[in-house]
């Protein structure tokens, strides 16, 4: 066998080597796994690894000729799927004791996306329960761990999917971010993570937690392989009723334009208490690349950012509430044993399935929805919801894109944050905005702090302007090499 | 101070189909207190000028023909099923 180490190259650069005949696409899934049974045992990113189905899939296009035209976009990349997107024939758990068994009967809208793109889909990769949280410490099955330092949290909800991409177990990956779930752990291992604008990319099959909220993103090592991932699953799917109507541009193409000219904001209430010193000092430097770029940098306001965290916890929770009211233990799913009519079964399955956070979350929507409150909750969150997004349409007035830091501080170790729900809360507070605005946002590596952990750059963009944010990202990426940076493991 | 008490844990509970714990019941009154403590600021917001935002983008109602199209097949749809009885999900006694 060739040298085979994957861990430092991009899809798009392995895609080449495929196309040129330097590597074969079995060789490359053997690669992966290689790194799997060596790094696998320390980052615990995946919930399930499908060897079987992935070597299937590189031997058919091993057997295709090599020709541009015949090979879809992905040709050849090994990716993970985070595992709250159906993947026919394969187990979907959401992280939850609920799902632990449940076999989806169809893809996901990406997941068909991806197949036809000729990706290699590698595995399933670990989540907080049905997505909510900030550290992946909700999964109801395992611990993931950050690559950069075991002892401390991946980030989350996406964080096996953000942990695999940077220890080299996934060339790309896919998360869901319903209040920072793709950005935040992208952040805080080191990598690159798209929240595309509500209604880019189809949620069909994505399980839900916040309808009004979530959206599918890439997780990958730069941003010219996020672009390309963002190139095959973005699009109209008439399944998807709230998937977007919007031409999508070619996105390896924009992303090359200079930034000369561009104005950038900076919203003086993201640099505000509570932002780590190395944090910020990390953004100014990036600022100054910006500057340097020939970027117009501009201090702007949004003045209700302080909201947002409480906005959003209304919100997601009643939708969530909601959402999560299908798991009653009859079509698929967990079922308590032993019950006597179908309250009982209804109120046990439910108990004995889902963990703290899930049950917690729920309680809240439930109470935030319920006759009485209704109005004094989830009304008034959705009018100062309006109030948040007013704010982006003002500042995007101004200046075309805002830059600002992805989460206040880098990761923090396992369980330091488990006992204070609202302080895990309080850990998405330039996240969150994006989603209750709908508009798109990335995260790009931007530096390390002393005890080497990564920091996130966040971008945000007018809604369907990702062609904008990627070439933003793309100008600072060309600049300067924090993406090229390992972890040792 | 918005202070959850037993009873109205209790009745959300109920509400949500969550036959919780004697123990879940009170971690749950403080922590869902303090949430709600922390969730007053946004009282300190006018809004009685402001529209309520339930979407993000301007979704109008989206229309398809009413045509029949292949669905799950029924072994499919039943692979999953916690307990089945012939072509039926079961479930325990619904009537007394």
């Amino acid at each position: 066998m060739k040298d085979t180490n994957l861990s430092s190259l991009t899809g798009y650069q392995l895609k080449e080597k495929l196309l040129s005949g330097e590597l074969t696409a079995r060789e490359a899934v053997e690669g992966v796994f290689a790194h799997v049974e060596e790094v696998e045992p320390i980052v615990r990113a995946y919930l399930l690894l499908d060897r079987e189905g992935a070597m299937r899939k590189a031997q058919e296009l091993d057997s295709r000729p090599k020709r541009k035209e015949g090979l879809g976009l992905l040709a050849g990349i090994p990716i993970a799927i985070k595992d709250n997107m159906c993947t026919s024939g394969l187990k979907t758990t959401c992280a939850s004791r609920v799902l632990e068994n449940f076999i989806p009967p169809y893809d996901a809208h990406v997941v068909e996306r991806l197949k036809e793109a000729d990706a290699i889909i590698i595995g399933k990769t670990n989540l907080d329960e049905f997505a909510m949280g900030s550290s992946t410490e909700n999964s109801a099955f395992k611990l993931t761990r950050n690559p950069w330092d075991p002892k401390r949290i991946p980030g989350g909800s996406s964080g096996g999917s953000a942990a695999a991409v940077s220890a080299g177990t996934a060339l790309m990956a896919l998360g869901s971010d319903t209040g920072g779930s793709v950005r935040q752990p992208a952040a805080l291992c080191g990598v690159t993570g798209l929240k595309p604008t509500y209604g880019r990319v189809s949620r069909y099959g994505l399980v839900a937690f916040g309808s009004s909220l979530d959206q599918i993103g890439p997780i990958t090592r730069d941003v010219r392989d996020a672009a390309l991932l963002l190139q095959v699953i973005a699009g109209r799917d008439p399944r998807d009723s709230t998937s977007a109507d919007v031409p999508v541009p070619d996105y390896l193409k924009e992303m090359e334009k200079p930034v000369k000219g561009l104005r950038l904001g900076l919203p003086r209430e993201y640099f505000m208490e509570g932002l780590n010193e190395e944090v910020r000092r990390a953004i100014e430097e990036a600022v100054k690349v910006y500057k340097g770029l020939g970027a117009d940098i501009q201090e702007i306001s949004l003045p209700h950012t302080p909201y947002a965290v409480a906005v959003y916890y209304i919100i997601a929770t009643a939708e969530a509430s909601s959402n999560l009211a299908r798991y009653d233990g009859v079509r698929y799913g967990y079922r308590a044993a032993n019950t006597q009519n179908i309250i009982e079964m209804y109120s046990r399955s439910r108990v004995e399935g889902f963990g703290r956070e899930v049950k917690r979350r729920i309680m809240l929507g439930t109470y935030a929805l319920s006759s009485g409150y209704y109005e004094a909750y989830y009304l008034k969150a959705s009018k100062v919801r309006n109030l948040i997004r007013q704010d982006f349409s003002s500042a995007f007035e101004a200046v075309d894109l805002i830059l600002c830091p992805t989460s206040p501080t880098p990761a923090f170790k396992l369980g330091e944050r488990l006992a204070n729900p609202l302080e895990m809360y309080l850990s998405d507070v330039y996240t969150i905005p994006a989603n209750l605005a709908g508009i798109p946002a990335i995260s790009i590596p931007c530096g390390f702090t002393r005890e080497n952990l990564p920091i996130g750059l966040q971008l945000m963009a007018r809604p369907f302007e990702e062609a904008g944010l990627l070439q933003v990202a793309r100008a600072y990426e060309r600049e300067t090499e924090w993406h090229l940076r390992r972890p040792e493991l | 101070m918005a202070i959850i008490d037993k009873k109205t844990i209790e009745h959300v509970a109920l509400l949500a189909r969550l036959e919780l714990s004697e123990e879940e019941k009170e971690l749950f009154a403080s922590q869902l207190g303090n949430i709600l403590t922390y969730i007053e600021k946004l009282k300190e917001l006018d809004t009685s000028q402001v529209e309520p935002m339930a979407y993000a983008t301007a979704t109008k109602n989206v229309f398809r023909e009413d045509t029949p199209r292949p669905s799950l097949k029924l072994e499919e749809a039943l692979n999953n099923a916690p307990d089945k009885l012939q072509d039926f999900f079961k479930v325990p006694k619904v009537i007394d």
